[in-house]
């Protein structure tokens, strides 16, 4: 499977190392060339220096080639307007979007993109544990 | 008109005056509160800290009763997510984005924002209009008909030199608004003859420009 990775922060260098591992073709596009250093050090598949906002830099990554497409850098809505370029110019099948703030999370979901939002995810799994928490001493 | 402009940068700065200047109800949204602070000096209370794609800010700004969003920062994607969550969440009816990489102008419509402005395409119209050995110029873009007005100087090599409207056989969707000659302004008739050194200024759908262009002036 080939994959479109926009973000080589922390989660952009995982999933890509991973997926790497797992054998798919992926390519990694950031600003910042610096963060390359995040991937893997057997990482094979190829980083791309740029924004992934711009069509032409996209194209440079293969994304019409693509069958999915990551968009996680740190600002919401880069990753909002990347992952709309990706599906409605280039019809990528699967679209994934990390969304920090959980109200324009919700916004997106509705108009059909596929969201992540780390805010809520991870505020659900701390609550969980600090509940089930207070239950063993109250028991 | 209730009116909210959202990047504080110049372009929005001036905009926020000419139009509270207008008369116009304005709100200007800025995100660095140095620059608030600044402009609500000069403005009084139209300034409000934020940052203008927050749907929270935007509620707090009052944009359900906005008749107007205009999204001026420097980044694209700001512009564009201000305007989508001002349409899909406060349904306000009119959304107008800056445009800084002029690619972008037609995703934008496509994603659903009503104007987009290219500085970069502007300035590129009016290099073209003020270079005076061009035969052909594109005046205006009427972008949700798709047309534009275009204005082309003939010559005697042109195909339609000496020919009458009646004997031109012009693209479907195109007609010849004006013709200036010499000082006179012509508003032509079927027999009005097109004389070479006449500045014709024609409407035209957008995908016919390139076929008049070839009809009114020469290789």
């Amino acid at each position: 499977m080939k994959v479109v990775i926009m973000g080589c922060g922390r989660v952009g260098a995982r999933v890509a190392s991973l997926l790497d591992q797992n054998g798919h073709d992926v390519t990694i596009i950031d600003t910042n060339s610096a963060a390359f250093k995040r991937l893997s050090p057997d990482f094979s598949g190829e980083s791309i220096i740029g924004t992934g906002i711009d069509e032409d830099v996209l194209r440079a990554a293969g994304i019409e080639r693509a069958h999915a497409f990551v968009a996680v850098t740190n600002g919401d809505n880069r990753n909002i307007m990347a992952a709309q370029v990706v599906r409605t110019v280039f019809h990528v099948p699967q679209v994934i979007c990390r969304i920090y703030d959980p109200v324009r999370e919700d916004t997106y979901r509705r108009l059909g993109l596929s969201t992540v939002c780390p805010t809520t995810t991870v505020s659900a799994l701390i609550l969980d544990q600090v509940i089930s928490a207070g239950d063993m001493l109250h028991s | 008109m209730y009116i909210i402009v959202v990047g504080g940068g110049k372009v929005g700065y001036y905009l926020t005056k000419t139009l509270v200047n207008e008369g116009h109800e304005v709100l200007l949204i800025e995100r660095d509160p140095a620059k608030v602070e600044v402009y609500a000096e000069r403005f009084g209370s139209v300034v409000l800290a934020g940052d203008g794609a927050e749907a929270a800010v935007l509620a707090a700004a009052g944009a359900a009763r906005a008749d107007v969003v205009i999204a001026v920062t420097g980044e694209d994607e700001d512009n564009l997510v201000v305007c989508q969550v001002a349409k899909t969440k406060f349904h306000v009816g009119r959304t107008i984005a800056r445009v800084n990489n002029p690619k972008n102008e037609h995703l934008f419509r496509v994603l659903g924002v009503d104007v987009t402005v290219s500085q970069t395409n502007f300035i590129l119209n009016l290099i073209e209009q003020a270079i005076p050995e061009r035969s052909f110029i594109h005046l205006l873009s009427l972008r949700h008909a798709d047309l534009g007005i275009i204005e082309a100087t003939v010559d005697d090599d042109s195909p339609v030199a000496n020919q009458t409207i009646d004997e031109i056989e012009l693209p479907m969707d195109c007609v010849i608004a004006a013709i200036a000659r010499g000082a006179d302004v012509i508003v032509p008739r079927g027999s009005t003859r097109i004389e070479p050194g006449d500045e014709v200024i024609a409407i035209t759908h957008r995908a016919e420009e390139d076929e008049l262009r070839r009809l009114l002036v020469s290789d």
